[in-house]
């Protein structure tokens, strides 16, 4: 290994075997931390929005304003802040490699800091009143712009720092052969970010010169075409990372790999070449567009970047399975599920969020990605209830889950709190899901987005029909839902912000903690509290041995028995169910289109 | 402290570099799936011309470039024409059944009130003369884009008698939540 100049001191993890470089674990854990800062902050306005919902505290001005800056904090803040940490745990510690430039790091987390505190400065003292959406001609004051845009200049520098890892690691030979698959995962986020942050930059540009009075107009469909690159690419970018995210808290809560890798890493492939045209889903209702371009854009050219994720949505909970079935979990169908780690904080979070990220947040989103679909719900209470499946109990809950693992292991403290950690994601994951279905409901009669109250009947011209019916109800489910949220955050935070400042140091930051992964994690299994919960041995069937059996029957009887016979039944009948749910929607979603006015 | 186990002997994870080649042949678990999948993928698809020729509900496409002094003019042009009534300071507007009929957003209204003919198709010409905002029609829940710049020609069928709200649904600016205005359908 090629020694860098001066090398950054270096430990082996006692859990996992891999090498943590001091300045690779450092960054990680100085992004990492203020990302939760960060989601802290988003959290706590979000206690206002959600209450001023139910006409408690605050008046329209400040609610704008919250509402503006709990959108930018939480959607750009804190999910590319963590992903950032992430790109550097990932290219470091995974290939037991260092930060290239270390320095650079620093002034870029530094740089990315200021731009945050400069644009919450403009939103919160209502000098960019504008929404993250940011659309012209609305103005903000130019400190917005700019701060946005040296944030989104940090990320794109962040990312191109984790590439540079990767290739100085693969030169240094620190790993061997192609990249691990959630380092892979992690590149594909980073490939996608590149395109995102770079359109972000344009469309944020533009409005900083336009600001400033260096840019006459900025043509507003232009801007929405720029700004929905970085708006839909970011999530895109959230989603890549989330799955990889996935896999690693699969790999750490029960040991598993995907049947077969390859698909796996196929999937994100197909992200990186089709999942930028996703600016189009917000366009669909825009003027400006002809037909067969929203079409082929709003489905990602014939929906393969669809595909990637039902193909992830088959092999994340295939991997699962197949690893508690070697396990011994093989009773039935669902035995691997029932004796699964539930009160593993990790497991909990990764089921919870795959669930939910499924069933509602990819269901919903293609629906409203569907070009006629979209007009039914455009700009509606439905489209924050998609969102928050997707990028709350999707994104959040398995960035949740993970730093269950990364904080202790970075920081070699101990996890305080376990037993609320245990809890934690079911109660995030609750309120999370109560108000994002009430939210899709109340979108689904009409309410809108980016509304502080629902008094329409004052307005001139007014209507009544959201405070007779069944609104006044919903709408109080989504306060509900977002208390219980809420509070599953603060145990989040409250249990990362102890353990990095009360926490006990250890060598074996694992305890309290059940790690199915790596050298030392193995070496323990056997002894009692820590290890993982094996059942008796009985005939293991393993990933490919059990296809070989059947290769050399041929004909007809052979070809019965491959077909009759799955490697993860259990998973084969729940993405069937998935399916069957998919398909109930749609056809639901188009009964709802055919009822309204004729229009084209 | 655990030995860094060599290439030969590690495990296989998500975490660790796979062996050899990436790619492995596809197991019939995944090939059926695949297929499946692929299959429903090209429904979604198709599913959307399917709707362009069997649906009436269509996402609207035509759209010209206007500069917003010339559509307030065209819009005030208009309201002279066919104004038959105002409510609550609204002009109230009955066009003949089946024209064009112009719809303009403003912070913070939809002006003028609209009375159409159920069943009789009309080109609604929507759009903005200062910043963007969004036509949500209710409570039949059909949802626009509105542009300053841009006119944005819908054709609606009212098929019911009745009042219908438009409220606006995209944020703008501190009067998004009383930006209002009313179709009524006889
Ligand atoms: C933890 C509990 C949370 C609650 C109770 C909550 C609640 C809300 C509410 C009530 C709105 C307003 C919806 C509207 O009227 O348009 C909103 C908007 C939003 N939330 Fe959250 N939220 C939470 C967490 C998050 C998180 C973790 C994220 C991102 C990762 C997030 C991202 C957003 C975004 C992007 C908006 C849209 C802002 C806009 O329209 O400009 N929220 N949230
Ligand atoms: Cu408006
Ligand atoms: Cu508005």
């Amino acid at each position: 290994m090629a020694a860098p100049a001066t090398p950054a001191p270096s430990r082996v993890c006692n859990v996992t075997g891999f090498t943590i470089e001091r300045n690779g674990q450092r960054l990680a854990l100085a992004n990492g931390v203020v990302a939760i800062a960060l989601l802290a902050f988003g959290g706590f306005q979000a206690i206002l929005i959600a209450l001023e919902r139910q006409g408690l505290a605050i008046s329209a001005d400040w609610w704008y304003r919250l509402i503006a800056s709990h959108g930018t904090t939480m959607l750009l803040f804190w999910l590319l802040f963590f992903e950032v940490a992430a790109l550097y745990w990932g290219s470091t510690m995974l290939l037991n490699a260092r930060m290239v430039a270390p320095r650079l790091a620093w002034a870029n987390f530094v740089m990315m800091t200021a731009g945050v505190l400069a644009a919450q400065w403009a939103m919160l003292s209502g000098n960019a009143t504008v929404m993250f959406t940011a659309y012209p001609p609305l103005e903000g004051h130019p400190i917005y712009y700019a701060g946005v845009l040296l944030f989104a200049v940090g990320v794109l520098i962040a990312c191109i720092h984790f590439f540079a890892n990767v290739v100085v690691a693969k030169r240094e030979r620190t790993y061997e052969g192609s990249l691990p698959l959630v380092v892979y995962g992690l590149a594909a986020a980073a490939i996608i970010a590149l395109y995102a942050l770079g359109t972000g930059a344009v469309a944020y540009g533009m409005l900083f010169l336009n600001s400033i009075g260096l840019l006459e107009t900025v043509d507003p469909a232009t801007y929405r075409l720029f700004f929905w690159g970085i708006g839909h690419g970011a999530q895109q970018v959230n989603l890549a990372a989330m799955v990889a995210v996935w896999y690693a808290l699969i790999a750490l809560t029960v040991g598993g790999r995907p049947v077969n890798e390859g698909l796996s890493r196929v999937a994100f492939l197909l992200y990186i070449a089709f999942i930028h045209l996703g600016a189009v889903p917000h366009l669909l209702v825009d003027p400006g567009l002809g037909t067969s371009h929203r079409i082929m854009n709003t489905s990602y050219m014939l929906y393969l970047a669809v595909l990637a994720s039902l193909i992830h949505a088959f092999s994340l909970p295939a991997s699962i399975e197949v690893a508690q079935r070697e396990r011994g979990f093989t009773k039935g169908m669902f035995q691997w599920l029932k004796k699964g780690p539930w009160r593993e904080p990790g497991f909990s979070s990764l089921v919870l969020s795959i669930v939910v990220f499924g069933f509602f947040a990819g269901v919903t989103g293609v629906l409203m990605g569907t070009m006629q679909l979209n007009m039914l719900v455009h700009n509606t209470l439905f489209v924050p209830g998609h969102f928050h499946s997707t990028v709350v109990s999707g994104t959040t809950l398995a960035f949740m889950g993970i730093s269950y693992y990364l904080v202790p292991i970075l920081s070699q403290r101990r996890l305080v709190a376990p037993k609320m950690a245990r809890w934690q994601p079911y109660v995030f994951a609750a309120g999370v899901f109560t108000f994002t279905v009430a939210m899709m409901f109340a979108g689904q009669l009409g309410v809108p987005r980016r509304v502080p109250e629902l008094g329409y009947e004052a307005a001139p011209l007014g209507l009544d029909q959201f405070v007779t019916g069944p609104v006044p109800l919903i709408m109080l489910v989504v306060t509900l839902g977002g208390v219980v949220a809420i509070v599953g955050g603060i145990m989040y935070v409250y249990i990362m912000v102890m353990t990095l400042l009360k926490g006990e140091r250890t060598e074996t930051p694992d305890d309290g903690l059940r790690i199915a992964f790596g050298p030392a994690a193995r070496m323990r299994a056997p002894a009692g509290e820590g290890a993982v919960e094996t059942a008796a041995p009985t005939a293991t069937v393993t990933a490919d041995g059990g296809e070989q059996e059947h290769e050399h029957i041929t004909g007809l009887k052979g070809r019965w028995r491959r077909w009759t016979r799955f490697e993860a039944p259990g998973t084969y009948l729940l993405v069937l169910i998935f399916l069957a749910w998919f398909v109930v929607f749609y056809v639901i979603a188009h009964v709802n289109l055919s009822q309204s006015w004729p229009v084209g | 402290m655990a030995e860094e186990p060599t290439q030969g002997e590690r495990e296989l994870s998500t975490l660790l570099p796979p062996k050899d080649r990436w790619w492995e042949r596809l197991g019939p678990d995944e090939r059926r799936w695949l297929t499946i999948a692929f299959v429903w993928c090209l429904v979604l698809f198709s599913g959307m011309y399917v709707w362009l020729a069997v649906g009436d509900q269509q996402t609207p496409v035509e759209s010209y470039r206007i500069d917003p002094f010339v559509f307030q003019q065209e819009v005030d042009a208009f309201v002279e024409e066919h104004q038959v009534d105002e409510i609550q300071g609204a002009a109230v507007v009955e066009p003949p059944p089946g024209s064009e009929v112009y719809l303009h957003a403003n912070q913070f209204a939809f002006r003028p009130v609209l009375k159409l003919q159920k069943d009789e198709t009309y080109r609604l010409l929507v759009s903005s003369t200062d910043v963007q905002h969004g036509l949500s029609l209710q409570p039949t829940n059909l949802n626009f884009q509105v542009l300053p710049g841009y006119l944005y020609v819908i054709e609606i069928t009212p098929d019911e008698v009745g009042e219908f709200p438009i409220i606006c649904n995209e944020f703008c600016g501190l009067g998004h939540h009383v930006m209002t205005g009313l179709i009524v359908v006889d």
